[in-house]
């Protein structure tokens, strides 16, 4: 019988309406690299959330025992007691303070009077700095450091709390190959000295190389754990593990015939806002006039980037490329002159970025149309109320009446809201980032028969998703992202998970 | 299709199925609280008119002293039009009060010193406005500032520079017409026995419009399934207005008749009113203090309208040293200290919200004369300046409890 670290038994956790977690189990054995895969919203980082006890203990079911002890852990700092510590993919370091501060936050080094030692807090920082192979002053400010190198303070961190059970949230997915290998050496490093780590990670390559058994979760469920040392286990294993979901939701059907292209895109790139690489690389991709396209990619492959460049430039830096629109090339410098150029894009998370939550249906609807209705810089309220009923009969929003707050409304109508908006701009393509991410099944239905709706009249669809069997049951063609390059593309006809899911996970210099 | 729920009784005529489906008493309490939202500060208004003329014996409401809390309190409120827009869209300024005193200095400086007639001050006075507007709107449109350090800069630098214009002197007197900008009066237009006719007239005119306007409004409502109140209870609401508003107009028309400046300031809130509800600029920058990512992906220069927000605020300022300057008769170093806070102060407590994206031209008014009427009131009481302070102090503090109160009730978010 192998020595468990940890073990997670049947683990279940409930949000309001989604179930996100329905009995997963987890064994690690002490010492080892354990890698977990699944696809984007399998479950991976709602189980580590459960395990560091940011979701304390009592509103999740099934059991956690560490070292052979039954865990309750009220929060973070319970399970960072017990030698758990979890780094998230989003860095939780302070950038103007020190690295040796950052280091012993909340966890400060104090001398005799109470007061902070700082010659024991630099001197301790620079051990740890050290032993993560990290050349850099304890008192340089970790802001000055590249995402790589904040990386290893954060495992600095973690060994600073005597940590048993390192846990690492897609740790490489915003470095470069030079700063991964390395973070990859250090995780086998701090193996041999008996420290367990878990792995979450997109990059399958990186697993294969690094861990000891990986487990692959699927729709909150463990599906297996496979032994990486078993000759068998490859990327392709691990790949038809995570896919071969069964087919829940359905697809309203649509006669495709595609007609000209509506939209070309040649040879786009475009850099991080404030870093310096590239996180969309010559990605060109086409969609013609009565076609939906879809683009498949796993997170931080740059769809939602790629996208909101094309969109009047709303994301990071221009680098080079060219949009045509019916084979005639447009510059959209700002998002006006794409939607004047008749592109709408609709983003992925609405909340944020598409609703004024406070303000009402009609004016939200508006928001991207008021030029058209007005006249003389004042809105027309009567053809604005008519734009707004027309829309909430025809997508049937369910408010009370158009002067409804959008914040109020669920998110099935609010997505409603979103898509009424930018049909009011009587766009020729449409670009839909997660349509239906956190609605329910009969308002994703909706969804999908506005679609097929909208491409009928002859107009062009992008679908981006992370659910490859929304892309399969609504798209004509699928492209697939990976590490902001364009990977491949597939029929629907042609396509199916495993083979979207090996051209999602391909890496660079496969395609170079 | 027509849905009129009655304000106030059990009675619930909602059998349409678009509209929401709601127990009787929940009907009931959220008409209550989306009431207590949109008009809670007319009514505080009302209430602390009624207070005050309480306490002052009437004195408060007197002919000399209606007029005179509309000389006094005007550049107050024609500031708070342009600070609720700023407030709206998510920023603040703090400048207004050092640019009230550099915009009275300027044209002080013009028509005192150099002689010129008033209009001349006048249009220098306005261009110092702009010119400081489009100073403020491109640190914080075009360069990113906060605008909080902006205007605190500003504040600093304005003030520093009307001691240089005036040479750290005050300025006085004006000649007799520019004084008039602030303390003239149309009388006698139409005659009229110990009363201005022309006042009663242009105040009946207003009230006629204000009910049209009102009944076309109700119209639209009911027309989008809208909840208004049932009818009896919308006539109240327009003749307790209209007998408020013309009772208001009697003080003035025996008193000293409609001041120049209560014109302007009508105007200046029918047009700024306008702008807001009504044009694509003003909607954008309800959309950008929302929720400036959506504005910004619905195709809204954002950075266009934060600059023309900051020259307007700029515009309105000079126009309010314009007045102040015409009513003190004079520029000082020291003039429009504190202003801004009471600007800032009408715009919050006439419900503007403090994370943007919420607030009316008319709610400012309404809050500006909340304090305009507690100041008056108190002055006129004898009360000590250092509890007027601390009263008012408690005013906006409670003002701005009860809206987040309010809006945490509400839940929207």
């Amino acid at each position: 019988m192998a020595d468990h670290i940890l073990e997670m038994q049947s683990i279940t956790k409930t949000f309001p309406g989604v179930k996100a977690l329905s009995g997963v189990s987890l064994a690690v054995e002490r010492g080892e690299v354990h890698a977990i895969c699944g696809e984007n919203g399998a479950g991976k980082s709602t189980l580590m959330k459960v395990l560091s006890g940011v979701y304390p203990a009592g509103s999740y079911g099934g059991d956690i025992l560490f070292k052979g002890q039954t865990c309750s852990f009220s929060g973070i700092r319970d399970s960072e007691h017990a030698g758990i510590v979890i780094i998230h993919q989003e860095l939780a370091l302070v950038p103007h303070l020190s690295i040796a501060e950052n280091i012993f936050l909340g966890n400060e080094r104090r001398g005799a009077s109470g007061l902070i030692d700082w010659h024991k807090t630099n001197a301790e920082a620079a051990e740890l700095l050290a032993s993560v192979g990290l050349r850099e002053e304890p008192t340089t400010p970790v802001g000055q450091l590249g995402v790589g190198k904040q990386q290893l303070v954060e495992i600095a961190k973690a060994l600073s709390k005597e940590v048993q059970l390192l846990i690492l949230d897609e740790p490489t997915a915003a470095l470069n190959d030079n700063d991964s290998a390395h973070l990859l050496d250090l995780v086998r490093a701090l193996r041999d000295r008996g420290i367990t780590s878990i792995i979450i990670s997109h990059k399958l390559n990186e697993i294969e190389a690094i861990a000891d058994h990986t487990t692959v979760i699927r729709d909150g469920k463990t599906v297996e754990t496979l032994d990486m040392t078993d000759p068998d286990v490859n990327v392709d294993r691990i790949i038809r593990g995570m896919v071969g979901r069964d087919l829940e939701a359905f697809y309203p059907d649509r006669d495709s015939n595609p007609g000209e292209v509506v939209l070309r895109v040649e040879d786009w790139t475009v850099k991080h806002p404030t870093q310096d690489r590239l996180v969309v690389d010559g990605a060109s991709f086409e969609v013609r006039a009565g076609e939906v396209i879809g683009v498949a990619g796993l997170m931080g492959a740059g769809r939602t980037e790629l996208m909101m460049s094309l969109f009047g430039r709303s994301y990071g830096k221009f680098v080079s490329g060219k949009i045509f629109m019916h084979g005639k090339e447009i510059h959209t410098r700002s998002v006006a002159a794409a939607i004047e150029a008749r592109i709408a894009y609709a983003t992925e998370d609405r909340k944020a970025f598409g609703l004024n939550l406070i303000d009402d249906i009609a004016r939200n609807i508006s928001a991207a149309s008021l030029g058209k209705l007005a006249s003389w810089g004042f809105v027309n309220h009567h053809e604005e109320a008519r734009a707004a009923e027309f829309a909430m009969k025809s997508m049937n929003i369910k408010a009370p009446n158009v002067k409804s707050i959008v914040g109020k409304l669920s998110g099935g109508n609010q997505q409603k809201v979103v898509l009424s908006k930018w049909l009011l701009t009587d766009p020729e393509v449409l670009i839909l980032d997660e349509p239906t991410r956190g609605i329910d099944v009969g308002a994703k239905y909706e969804i999908y028969t506005l679609i097929n709706s909208f491409v009928d009249a002859g107009k062009a669809v992008v679908v981006i998703s992370s659910d490859l069997l929304e892309l399969l049951g609504t798209c004509d063609r699928i492209y697939a992202l990976s590490t902001g390059r364009i990977t491949g593309q597939l029929p629907a006809a042609e396509a199916s998970e495993e083979r979207l899911m090996t051209l999602m996970t391909k890496e660079k210099e496969l395609t170079a | 299709m027509t849905v009129t729920a009655p304000r106030g009784s059990q009675k619930k005529d909602t059998p349409s199925a678009a509209a929401v489906v709601h127990t009787g008493t929940s009907e009931i309490r959220e008409l209550f609280t989306r009431n207590l939202r949109t008009s809670g500060i007319y009514i505080a208004l009302v209430a602390i008119v009624a207070l005050f003329a309480g306490l002052t014996g009437g004195a408060s409401l007197g002919p000399g002293n209606i007029t005179n809390i509309v000389l006094q309190y005007s550049y107050i409120l024609i500031l708070a039009i342009g600070m609720v827009i700023v407030i709206i869209a998510g920023h603040i300024d703090l400048s207004v009060g050092s640019v009230v005193a550099l915009t009275g200095a300027v044209s002080a400086v013009v028509v005192i010193q150099y002689g010129q007639p008033w209009w001349v001050g006048v249009l220098a006075a306005l261009a110092t406005g702009l010119a400081i507007g489009a100073w403020h709107g491109y640190w914080v449109a075009y360069v990113g500032i906060p605008a909080f350090i902006v205007t605190l800069a500003g504040m600093l630098l304005f003030r520093g520079l009307t001691l240089v214009v005036l040479n750290n002197v005050s300025l006085s007197p004006f000649p007799a017409d520019y004084g008039q900008i602030a303390s003239g009066f149309l009388n006698g237009l139409l005659g009229g026995q110990g009363y201005d006719l022309f006042t009663l007239l242009i105040f009946a005119i207003a009230v006629i419009g204000y009910a049209f306007n009102q009944y076309r409004t109700r119209k639209t409502l009911i027309s989008y399934n809208q909840l208004v109140p049932s009818f009896p209870l919308f006539i109240a609401k327009i003749l307790v207005v209209a007998i408020a508003v013309m009772v208001f107009a009697w003080q003035l028309a025996i008193a000293r008749g409609m001041p120049l400046v209560l014109i302007m300031l009508a105007i200046l809130i029918m047009v700024y009113s306008v702008i807001m509800q009504r044009s694509v600029f003003g909607r954008q920058v309800y959309a950008i203090g929302g929720n400036v990512v959506a504005a910004a992906l619905s195709g809204v220069k954002v950075r266009t309208v934060n600059f023309w927000i900051f020259v307007n605020m700029g515009l309105l300022s000079a126009v309010a040293g314009i007045v102040f300057s015409s009513r003190s008769n004079g520029a000082q170093p020291g003039a429009g200290n504190m202003f801004e806070l009471d600007a800032i102060a009408a715009a919050f407590i006439g419900g503007a919200a403090v994370t943007g994206g919420v607030g009316k031209v008319v709610g400012a008014m309404a809050g500006g004369l909340i304090m305009a009427v507690m100041s008056n009131g108190m002055q006129l009481m004898g009360i000590d300046q250092s509890v007027q302070s601390v009263v008012k102090g408690l005013v906006l503090m409670l003002a701005v409890a009860f809206d987040i109160y309010n809006k945490r009730r509400a839940g929207s978010r």
